[in-house]
């Protein structure tokens, strides 16, 4: 425990608050304290802090650690308490009955040929195995199967990113063995499952060749790059979320069909926080012809989560901060919320389905990659 | 894989049976199918034993995580049964479970598992020889897909009920699904 608040900096904490009163949670209204949290780590805490089921209450959306004064890594120690709690078998109490964790888990073990690339068409040009580019599409098509209640279509987004490379002349590995990047188990305290996800992804990507991965999926980018560290030992491998490719190679991309639209734009906090990616995907919306970017109150670093972050926390908590982040998407008068995570789509699609305020919130939303190749041809 | 072998009690002779007996999770509803595998016990009907069966009360209740949990914790197959439609006793229960029933096969089928290692059945209280040939039937057609992809060694004691409230290790069990 005294290695974990050095690690994340807890020492340092000298008992503000800033945290628990920014926390999206405990504005909410939830008894949820990040600072409890920090100082009993800080006391030692051994079998309190580290199976305190509250932990799992967290976004992990980081907007504590950007407004700590003190530069604590708030997130990172939830992560790694979590992982404490998971050995002392402390566990989330699983929305969805835990279903898509038993689904990751069986990525984990694998030993099947998944299906997972059904959405491919014969106008997307992708290569199986071999190429400098691997497009790491994210579980768009699991999301899609598993909420038909939602009707979303996200895997919209992953085929407007192939389309978008091929653009640009780019001919992307799109892999069948590419298994879930273990994002959410990692945040459920299940190091053990994600190590063996991690393993294989790299095993994947590096046997392919590619230099550089790119993701439509804001949390498969942060994964990659900052949680993969470890397994990318000696690897030359680059990872960028597909906002940051395109921004690098944007005046390459021939956009013309514009019609006139005004768009909000949702920061996830993955691609916006914990990547610090927030100009990118303005740039790229900039560049759309005739779409007008409207920022809703919180953006940028500012913006708040979706929150629903890691299939761990779904209550009314999380439902009023959905209600009130599309209060805020309705207000700027825009027709469309692009956001670039496929899970913002998926817990603001939910928050809709409301039946009293749903005629107030309801909005149409798109990632970015599909507004993007909207406006190739 | 070494798995445990017995003689089947009776096959249908479809399929030959290899080398190992499946293990079968069905989950059966209180009010029709849990009582016609009652039937088939008290008319005495013979059938293969390798399956578990998980009482709801209404095949309505089984949602995809419980499915996908058994597959995930080693089943080599997952039935799901309830009331014929019209019969269900919560009156459109049944068909909830189709609902559930379609988005499980959906995802079964992503994650590339045979398809044929799920079935949804309608069985009623009265139909005692329908449930062992149900049975029969899906353990052959499981036995000829041979072992789950997903199956360990240690995996036949985590199917086991057990108690608690955690939803990751499977150390728990769905409320109102204990058999008894």
């Amino acid at each position: 425990m005294q290695q974990v608040a050095k690690d994340t900096n807890a020492w340092a904490c000298y008992d503000c608050g800033k945290c628990t009163s920014t926390c999206p949670i405990a504005r909410a209204g939830a008894d949820y304290s990040p600072r409890r949290h920090v100082l009993a780590a800080n006391l030692g805490g051994e079998g309190e802090v580290d199976a305190d089921p509250s932990l799992y209450a967290c976004l992990t959306c980081s907007l504590c650690d950007s407004r700590c004064p003190a530069e604590v890594a708030y997130t990172t120690l939830v992560q790694k308490l979590r992982e404490q709690a998971f050995t002392a078998a402390v566990q989330p109490e699983c929305p969805h009955g835990g279903a898509l964790q038993s689904v990751m888990r069986m990525m984990a073990k694998g030993g099947t040929t998944q299906n997972r690339l059904t959405w491919l068409g014969d106008d997307l040009e992708t290569s199986p195995g071999q190429g400098e580019v691997f497009l790491w599409t994210g579980c768009t098509v699991y999301y899609d199967a598993f909420f038909p209640e939602l009707g979303l279509a996200t895997v919209d987004g992953t085929r407007a990113a192939v389309r978008l490379l091929n653009a640009l002349g780019v001919t992307p590995v799109v892999s069948p063995d590419e298994r879930c990047c273990g994002h959410d188990l990692l945040w459920n305290g299940d190091r053990a499952s994600f190590s063996s996800l991690a393993r294989h992804n790299v095993a994947l990507v590096e046997a392919s060749g590619a230099e550089l991965v790119v993701t439509p999926c804001a949390e498969c980018a942060r994964t990659w790059r900052l949680d993969y560290e470890p397994y990318l030992e000696g690897s030359k491998l680059r990872v960028q979320h597909l906002t940051e490719y395109l921004a690098e190679r944007a005046d390459d991309l021939e956009l013309h069909n514009g019609h006139a639209i005004r768009a909000t734009y949702q920061d996830p906090c993955r691609l916006g926080r914990h990547l610090g990616v927030v100009d990118a995907p303005r740039q790229l919306l900039g560049r759309v012809p005739g779409l007008e970017l409207a920022e809703m109150a919180h953006s940028g670093r500012r913006a708040t989560c979706c929150a629903g972050g890691t299939w761990s926390n779904c209550d009314r908590f999380a439902k009023q901060i959905q209600v009130a982040r599309l209060r805020e998407a309705r207000a700027t008068g825009a027709e469309v919320l692009v956001t670039a995570c496929p899970k913002c789509q998926v817990h603001l699609a939910c928050a809709m389905k409301d039946p009293n305020l749903g005629p107030e919130i309801a909005i149409e939303m798109k990632d970015i990659a599909e507004v993007m190749a909207e406006a190739l041809t | 894989m070494t798995r445990p072998t017995s003689t089947p009690a009776k096959s249908t002779g479809a399929v030959p049976p290899t080398a190992f007996d499946p293990r079968i999770v069905v989950f059966a509803c209180n009010w029709c199918s849990y009582a016609g595998a009652d039937t088939a016990g008290v008319s005495r009907i013979q059938y293969q034993p390798h399956f578990r069966v998980i009482r709801v009360m209404c095949s309505g209740r089984v949602q995809p995580a419980w499915v996908l949990r058994a597959f995930e914790k080693g089943a080599d197959g997952v039935l799901v049964s309830g009331c014929h439609f019209g019969d269900c006793h919560y009156i459109f229960g049944n068909e909830r479970a189709v609902e559930q029933f379609d988005k499980t096969m959906s995802v079964v089928k992503l994650l590339g598992i045979e398809p044929g290692r799920l079935r949804l059945e309608w069985i009623s209280a009265a139909e005692g020889v329908r449930f062992a040939e149900v049975i029969d039937e899906f353990t052959d057609q499981v036995r000829a897909l041979g072992p789950s992809p997903f199956a360990r060694e240690d995996a036949i004691g985590e199917i086991e009920v057990g108690e608690g409230g955690a939803c990751l290790t499977g150390e728990h069990e769905p409320s109102g699904a204990g058999g008894d």
